[in-house]
């Protein structure tokens, strides 16, 4: 079947989609965006955590038919949702048809998308998200593999609640693991973001 | 495999006509893990996301209607105050990622005797609304789990909502697991006061073959209740009361050993479940109408 939707932005369509195919499969397989990690497949870790009409949920779970018309934000498009949400007060929900003139990111343009050429240790010379560089200087990053899902996870809570207590954050992030076991690094990542989140306001 | 998009309610109840084998996907939490993992392979998937209706809930005066796919955040956010247990009990669904998908329609649905909401909706009381094209049905939760993962719906019906019989005194709901998060249910207890009818109902999961009530723990404790005047004077449950009714609690179980636990952990763990919940609703309602908590610690 065809499944057409938008992905951070941008219109997009997948073809020979198979029936019983989860939306993770068709990001990373059909639309080429490997950013949403596939690791448990049965909505136990969190990695492959993307934002649905804007609700944070497992795309390993959303059945790939689920998503026709509906909007979707996937890691390699949350640097961009951020920068709309504090352009616009609101994240992507603007993004079918552009309704707030933003052009969005392309799949090209997310495929491209990487660390470098800045300093993929700080991010320097790249634009990220307040999570995302909070995340990298507070050593919140090892294997990486849990990072994506935590990132979109995590950015939702700030954007719900501005000044969240430890238990809000552990409460936000109870469906993420990280087999590194970093937790405590992370928790001090989502505590820097929503610092510098309340500095800049 | 073929996927059904239905637009509408009465187009999904079509669909369901025509392909009863047509497996109901709404939060698809449960039914995408078993096609992920290779266990299940439905010939139809019939997609309920696109029906607005399963997504509502509509508080009456005693009752609320609450729609099959209104996921578990929205339960705790908005019906905290008419469905308590419900609230609490679906607090303790998964992470938040799943609770923002999940609904009570696939718990019910499922009929997994280890779903989060089977205790609250037990205890609470209410009826599933069953519908199919040759019309619909309200199906009491007594009767509504009728096996291991079987419940009382016919192969063309659907789960449209679940008729909710509001608060009207205070409920508690707690499982058991390793974790916070992420966890099914080692065993889990649900109860609630009911100050109108002057009646207290119970709901067990994960530890018998089904869903259950307590039903001799409730008996006996209407009765001991009833006898001691305790709703009008609002007096303390005594500590054999409690343990009396903990210990008909564990009896009501019939349980299994597997890998989260044996079956005496579990008879013994809904006992303690239920001697707590008794006094903590018990404090609570004292509290609320309007007597000292004396001695409450």
């Amino acid at each position: 079947m065809r499944v057409n939707f938008t992905v951070n932005g941008r219109q997009q369509e997948a073809d020979d989609v198979w029936e019983g195919e989860s939306l993770l499969y068709v990001l990373r397989e059909r639309l080429g965006l490997p950013g949403s990690k596939n690791a448990c497949e049965q909505g136990e870790c969190g990695s492959c955590t993307v934002r649905l009409d804007g609700v944070p949920v497992c795309s390993c779970l959303v059945a790939a038919g689920q998503v026709e018309g509906r909007d979707v934000v996937t890691v390699e498009g949350l640097a961009d949702f951020a920068k709309q949400r504090a352009e616009h007060g609101h994240g992507g929900a603007c993004a079918a048809g552009g309704g707030c003139g933003t052009k969005g990111v392309s799949t090209d343009e997310a495929k491209r998308w990487s660390a470098r050429p800045g300093d993929s240790r700080t991010g320097e010379g790249v634009e990220l998200s307040n999570i995302q560089q909070a995340f990298i200087d507070a050593g919140a990053v090892q294997c990486g593999f849990c990072t994506p899902g935590l990132l979109v996870q995590a950015d939702e809570l700030l954007e719900r609640n501005a000044d969240p207590s430890d238990q809000d954050i552990r409460e936000a992030l109870s469906g993420n693991l990280c087999r590194c076991t970093g937790y405590e690094k992370i928790l001090d990542a989502v505590r820097l973001a929503a610092a510098r989140q309340g500095e800049a306001l | 495999m073929d996927f059904l998009r239905p637009a509408s309610w009465e187009e999904a109840l079509a669909a369901k006509a025509e392909y009863p084998t047509a497996v109901p996907i709404a939060g698809g939490t449960d039914i995408m893990v078993e096609i992920n993992f290779d266990h299940r392979r439905p010939e139809y998937l019939l997609d309920l996301n696109r029906i607005e209706l399963l997504r509502e809930w509509e508080v009456g005066e005693e009752v609320t209607e609450l729609g099959a796919s209104v996921p578990y955040t929205q339960i705790m956010e908005n019906l905290r105050g008419t469905l308590p247990g419900l609230a609490l009990a679906s607090h303790t669904v998964a992470s938040p990622q799943i609770r923002n998908r999940g609904g009570v329609g696939g718990n019910l649905g499922c009929a997994s005797p280890a779903g989060d909401s089977h205790p609250a909706l037990l205890a609470a009381g209410c009826s599933v609304e069953v519908e199919s094209v040759r019309g619909s049905r309200l199906v009491p939760i007594d009767e509504f789990y009728t096996g291991v993962k079987r419940n009382a719906l016919a192969a063309d019906e659907l789960i449209k909502s679940v008729h909710i019989k509001n608060a009207t005194g205070p409920q508690q709901y707690s499982k058991v697991g390793t974790r916070n998060a992420m966890v099914i249910a080692v065993c889990g207890f649900g109860l609630a006061l009911h100050p109108d009818t002057r009646t207290v109902r119970t709901g067990i999961a994960s530890a018998a073959p089904t869903p259950i009530r307590a039903k001799a723990a409730e008996e006996f404790l209407n009765a001991a209740l009833e006898e001691g005047g305790f709703w009008e004077n609002g007096k303390v449950i005594t500590p054999s009361i409690a343990k009396q009714f903990a210990a008909l609690a564990s009896a009501a179980c019939n349980p299994i050993d597997d890998v989260r636990g044996t079956a005496k952990y579990r008879r013994h763990a809904v006992g303690i479940l239920a001697r707590r919940q008794l006094v903590w609703t018990w404090e609570q309602y004292r509290g609320t109408t309007g007597r000292p908590l004396e001695g409450a610690a």
